[in-house]
């Protein structure tokens, strides 16, 4: 088995404990995701110095969708096609909100609930498997007082 | 300061006709200019709204139409701004008129479009943010259109039946459009049945992607005047802004929004930006509004839209909705084109094609889709990578 690499270079770090890498200003402290190499982002800020920083590994969700169709290149789907789902998460320090990949079951998700970072196998091709970041639930959360929005519209 | 008239209008059918692109744009040319009485000849200035799908010839968008309607020196420009691409080639031209550079300026957009998702640009480049995320989450456009839907859902009861409801009323009034691709009434059953694609949006949530073509002859008030040319239809407004840092709202095709860690909320969202520039050109505010042009990629987003351009506050779109006060005949309709759900996105006419339609209803040439007494039009819509787009019309 080869050893497994993230798919895409310096924006996490995999492990017992993943984070995002982002960058954040050595003057004014802005944070920017993904992290890039020039300027900082804040238009009142003229640095060029910014440094990797790991970002919060949990987070609230902003909101979240299940893609259903297979989506096209560069995109590499498993087979058979499997749907899957795509959370926005506010982290919980940093004022951004920043996409990823649930693990596990979207069907109790809510806007609002706590979430954390994790990593896992987003395709394996010749090279073998590539990482990449996901977000998963915190357990232990009450989901009764819940209700999922209906088909009814039956709402006030 | 002196004023810019919408001259001449004109549209190439939607449909996926499969044919090059250059053909719907000189045919939505030649009826723009004879919706004006202007001959080819006289057009100084053309302004072109770029396809990113077609090849050179879509990047280079206004010399392609010039070449195409017979080269005259008119000098020329192309603009690409995604799905405002359109209103930043109005812009262009109207700039260039209200600095007297020009007195006659023609805009062109058009757009042969591939089946099924828009896709990024072919081959391995993993430093483009728009290949990067198809590559690394699959998110797709709709991706961002069910992150939105379900929003509403969660934070203000919105259903599907509401996103539905959308659907039904722009189609109740595209099928009375000519240049619509879509002539059907759909049902709620119909759209409640279609499949899921980016849950909670179902097929017929989504706007397809069309191929089409829309013009606008632009022209100086002066100009108008001196050549008989009806000054019916005013531009008093076109917004191309773009966001203000920072933008915490995540947008296509970003991974991230920016931090608002150190530079704080922002006043507005941008997307709430881009109608209150227009506003303020225009010096006009929402309840001025006769009816509205508004870019609903997915029904749902055309909620959002409703509190973005001001018709109402946050999370009360679904109530406007359901009252009938954007249907045909209601305090404020929104969307008598048929919008995008009843034309699909061809994507450098789009913006064109709302401004026809406000020109048209401004006019009272609406058939039976005519919004009564209309007097002033907004359109709004929004390019990825940052482009607002809103274009005020007045009577």
């Amino acid at each position: 088995m080869t050893a497994s690499r993230p798919a895409i270079e310096g924006w996490f770090v995999d492990g017992d404990e993943p984070a995002l890498v982002g960058k954040r200003c050595d003057e004014c402290g802005t944070y920017v995701f993904p992290p890039r190499a020039w300027t900082c982002p804040n238009p009142t800020c003229r640095s060029a110095d910014l440094a990797d920083v790991t970002l919060s590994r949990t987070g609230t969700v902003w909101s979240y969708t299940t893609n259903h169709y297979e989506p096209p290149a560069p995109y590499i789907s498993p087979d058979p096609f499997e749907p899957y789902t795509i959370v926005a998460v506010a982290l919980e320090n940093e004022g951004m909100v920043v996409l990823g990949q649930l693990e596990g079951d979207p069907a109790d998700l809510r806007v609002g609930d706590q979430v954390e970072l994790t990593a896992g196998v987003l395709f394996i091709d010749d090279d073998g498997p590539a990482t990449i970041w996901r977000w998963r639930r915190l357990v232990g959360q009450e989901v009764e007082q819940r209700p999922k929005a209906d088909l009814t519209g039956g709402k006030a | 300061m002196s004023s810019v008239i919408v001259a001449g209008v004109g549209m190439h059918p939607w449909g996926k006709w499969g044919r090059n692109f250059v053909e719907y744009g000189v045919d939505a040319a030649r009826k723009a200019l004879d919706d004006a009485g202007i001959a080819w000849t006289d057009v100084q200035f053309v302004s072109g709204a770029d396809t990113v799908r077609n090849g050179y010839p879509g990047y280079v968008a206004g010399a392609t139409f010039a070449q195409a309607l017979g080269w005259t020196g008119a000098k020329v420009a192309s603009s690409y701004a995604a799905c405002a691409s359109g209103a930043t080639a109005i812009d262009v031209a109207r700039a260039r008129i209200l600095a007297g550079m020009c007195d006659v300026a023609l805009v062109v957009g058009a757009d042969t479009t591939p089946k099924g998702f828009l896709a990024p640009t072919g081959g391995d480049r993993p430093d483009d943010p728009d290949w990067l995320r198809f590559r690394l989450l699959g998110a797709t456009n709709t991706t961002y259109f069910g992150l939105y839907a379900r929003r509403r859902m969660d934070l203000y009861g919105a259903t599907e039946l509401d996103f539905a409801r959308v659907k039904v009323k722009n189609s109740e009034a595209g099928q009375h459009n000519p240049n619509a691709r879509y002539a059907k009434a759909f049902t709620i059953e119909e759209v409640l049945s279609s499949p899921m694609v980016s849950e909670p949006l179902r097929l017929l949530n989504i706007c397809a992607t069309s191929d089409g073509g829309a013009a606008v002859v632009l022209v100086s008030d002066v100009y108008a005047k001196a050549h008989d040319i009806p000054t019916t239809v005013k531009v008093a407004a076109v917004s191309t802004v773009t966001p203000t840092y920072p933008n915490t709202v995540i947008e296509m095709p970003n991974f991230a929004t920016d931090s608002s860690a150190v530079a704080g909320l922002p006043g507005r969202p941008f997307r709430d930006d881009i109608a209150h520039a227009a506003y303020e050109e225009a010096g006009l505010g929402p309840e001025d509004l006769s009816l509205a042009e508004v870019y609903d990629l997915s029904s749902a987003l055309e909620l959002d839209w409703y509190e973005n351009i001001g018709l109402c506050a946050p999370g009360e779109a679904e109530k406007l909705l359901n009252d009938g006060d954007t249907s045909l005949g209601g305090r404020i309709p929104v969307n008598p084109s048929g919008g995008l759900g009843a034309f699909g996105e061809a994507v450098p006419a789009q913006a064109i094609a709302q401004v026809c339609e406000v020109a048209w209803q401004l006019r009272g040439q609406s058939g039976a889709r005519q919004v009564e007494g209309a007097r002033v039009g907004l359109t709004a819509n929004q390019g990825l990578f940052g482009h607002g787009s809103s274009v005020i019309l007045t009577k």
